[in-house]
């Protein structure tokens, strides 16, 4: 005499055929595919900055507008307002872009950690279309200016305190590579 | 007898039933004050040869404990050695140390190399069987019977679904945080077997599991084209979801699992679409000057929930499934986003941020009865179980370090870590597998 309820037949074939979806699975993760790894993109990561660096960039090198002109302007909390430092750094940008009409352009927007990840992605996209308008409105083609935002996934300052988060609340202006 | 036998069963299963209802109820209290008892239950060894039966009891025995409704007892005190599993217990010894519940099992193979794994639930004080039942799986997958059976326990006892035959995809991250490297992950729910989905190239964020498939849909910036995708779990095969001029992310399916809902940017703005995905059709559902995201369908694909600036702070909104209605429901201080529909529909999960702090909590889908669950630092990305029970959620230290996924019960009590071989975030909780 058998107590035993029987299972569903459907869940026990999902059982058997298990197996056969890990190996794919792991197939999956060991034939990945290769794309673009991120590129120095401001004066930190290559190791310049103003203090130590300026003048030494070539004129009209990405270093010289890094270094010289500025890549990156900030913002306050959950703003995409350029604030008045930020339009002289923009202006800075337009001239020395104006002067050096073969570069592409990126501006990247990004976000500090002090949000969730969704509207970081949102408000950093808003950043960089702030930043791009601005630059349009002084004379840089739009057709010559790209955006992108990584929100709050690629933070410069690591640290647990306002001063690093405002490093972070920024649009920086990359060059996207000379005659594109 | 085999009418006397199932009226037996169904009086011990109403009993129990009764019993557990009771332990409910002490839960629900405990809401407003202090904490229920877990219900005292003891787990023999499974009969087998080898080690394989202790290992499953042992995967059972966690799994309830895990749920924080049931206090697996010390093996140690254990009276009687359970012999033969299909032998009525001595129901007395179990009484002794005070075992309301009682679990015997065998483990056995089958001629054909696959494993038996039979179970049987007793009631000890009204020594009746509750159930019995047997599974067939390959040896490998000997962790996830153990998962099925304790889901047949807690079923059996609360009345409520199980969660424990889930699996959880999430986001694997490693290195220093401002160059983290991110992979898709998925593992059981209880933390084990973890596997990787995706390499590490490409920024990848928020997987979301279909409610009907063994697909995710997820975001990447795959040649740095920051667009939502589908990935099938089986076959491993990739696709990018629509052909949108800007940045998509924030997928969910909805709840057929026909359709995946996502924000597009396009400028300063993000509107809510949808997706067929059989007819590629897209549909768009908000058009403002605001950052709309977050869309979640209830359980019956009637509304959507989603979060918006468009007041000022992120607020969380209501609208049918076609866009109509757009109705303001949170009203806290503070902002409020990530909102999530429970697969019960009775509320709606979110992640609110007031004071410097970031919360999990739940409300009803009127906006009305909200409680925060758990407090911090940063707090994010709720998920619920499939049985509307438990939630999981990212929680990370201000600093240097990274991000680890909790789990906690709806009441706010039984909060749990759970271990992962790296940083993780973004938990996304399967459906119950079948």
């Amino acid at each position: 005499m058998s107590r035993f309820t029987s299972t569903a037949p459907s869940r026990m074939q999902t059982l058997a055929r298990n197996p056969v979806m890990v190996a794919l699975v792991l197939t999956l993760s060991l034939a990945g595919c290769k794309s673009k790894s991120g590129l120095p993109n401001n004066a930190n990561e290559l190791g310049l900055n103003g203090a130590n660096g300026a003048g030494a960039a070539t004129p009209g090198s990405p270093q010289d507008f890094t270094v010289n002109v500025g890549d990156r302007i900030f913002f306050d909390t959950d703003s995409s307002a350029i604030r008045a430092d930020a339009s002289q750094t923009l202006d800075r940008q337009a001239q020395w872009l104006a002067q050096y009409p073969n570069y592409a352009i990126t501006v990247e927007g990004h976000a500090d950690e002090r949000g969730t990840r969704e509207y970081n992605l949102a408000l950093g996209a808003r950043r960089a279309s702030a930043a791009k308008n601005y630059l349009v409105s002084r004379g840089v083609p739009a057709n010559r200016l790209q955006t992108i935002s990584y929100g709050k996934e690629k933070p410069v300052a690591v640290c647990d305190d306002i001063s690093c988060w405002s490093q972070n609340r920024r649009a920086v202006t990359v060059l996207g590579g000379a005659g594109m | 007898m085999m009418n006397l036998l199932l009226k037996r069963g169904v009086m011990a299963l109403l009993v129990i039933v009764a019993a557990a209802h009771s332990a409910f109820a002490e839960v629900r209290i405990n809401i407003r004050g202090g904490r229920a008892e877990p219900l005292p239950i003891a787990i023999s060894d499974f009969m087998s040869k080898g080690d394989l039966g202790p290992q499953i009891s042992a995967v059972i025995a966690a799994d309830l404990r895990r749920s924080g409704l049931f206090a697996p007892i010390d093996k140690a005190a254990f009276i009687e050695k359970i012999s033969n599993p299909d032998q009525q217990p001595r129901f007395d010894d179990w009484k002794a140390i005070n075992a309301q519940a009682l679990v015997t099992g065998r483990v056995t193979q089958e001629g054909d190399g696959r494993l038996r794994a039979e179970f049987r639930l007793w009631d000890t004080f009204g020594a009746t069987q509750m159930t019995g039942q047997q599974f067939f799986t390959q040896p490998e997958n000997w962790r996830r019977v153990a998962h099925i059976i304790a889901d047949a326990i807690y079923k059996q006892i609360t009345g409520e679904d199980g969660y424990f035959d889930t699996r959880v995809v999430f986001v694997s991250e490693s290195g220093p945080k401002n160059a983290r490297k991110r992979q898709l992950a998925i593992m059981d729910q209880d933390g084990f077997n973890v596997r990787t989905l995706t390499n590490a190239n490409d920024i990848v964020l928020t997987p979301r599991f279909s409610p009907s498939k063994q697909e995710i849909t997820y975001m990447s910036f795959e040649n740095n084209q920051p667009r939502v995708y589908l990935l099938q779990l089986e076959t491993g095969q990739r696709e990018m979801v629509g052909n949108f001029p800007g940045m998509t992310f924030s997928p969910r399916f909805s709840p057929d699992g026909q359709r995946v809902i996502m924000s597009l940017q396009q400028e300063g703005n993000a509107n809510i679409y949808t997706m067929d995905l059989r007819s590629r059709t897209t549909t768009r559902l908000t058009s403002t000057a605001a950052i709309d995201t977050s869309p979640s369908y209830s359980p019956d694909g009637s509304r959507i929930v989603f979060e918006s600036d468009r007041g000022g702070k992120q607020q969380l909104y209501v609208m049918g499934a076609d866009g109509s209605g757009q109705t303001r429901i949170s009203f806290g201080d503070g902002a409020y986003s990530t909102p999530v529909w429970s697969p019960r529909g009775d509320l709606i999960a979110f992640t609110k941020q007031s004071g410097g702090k970031f919360s999990i909590g739940v409300m009803k889908p009127d906006g009305s009865g909200e409680r925060i669950l758990t407090t911090g630092f940063h707090n994010e990305g709720p998920t619920w179980a499939p049985n509307g029970r438990v939630l999981m959620f990212f929680r990370e230290a201000a600093g240097a370090g990274g991000p680890q996924l909790y789990s906690i019960d709806l009441t706010g009590y039984n909060e749990q870590v759970i271990k992962t071989p790296a940083y993780a975030s973004d938990p996304a909780w399967s459906p119950l597998m079948e």
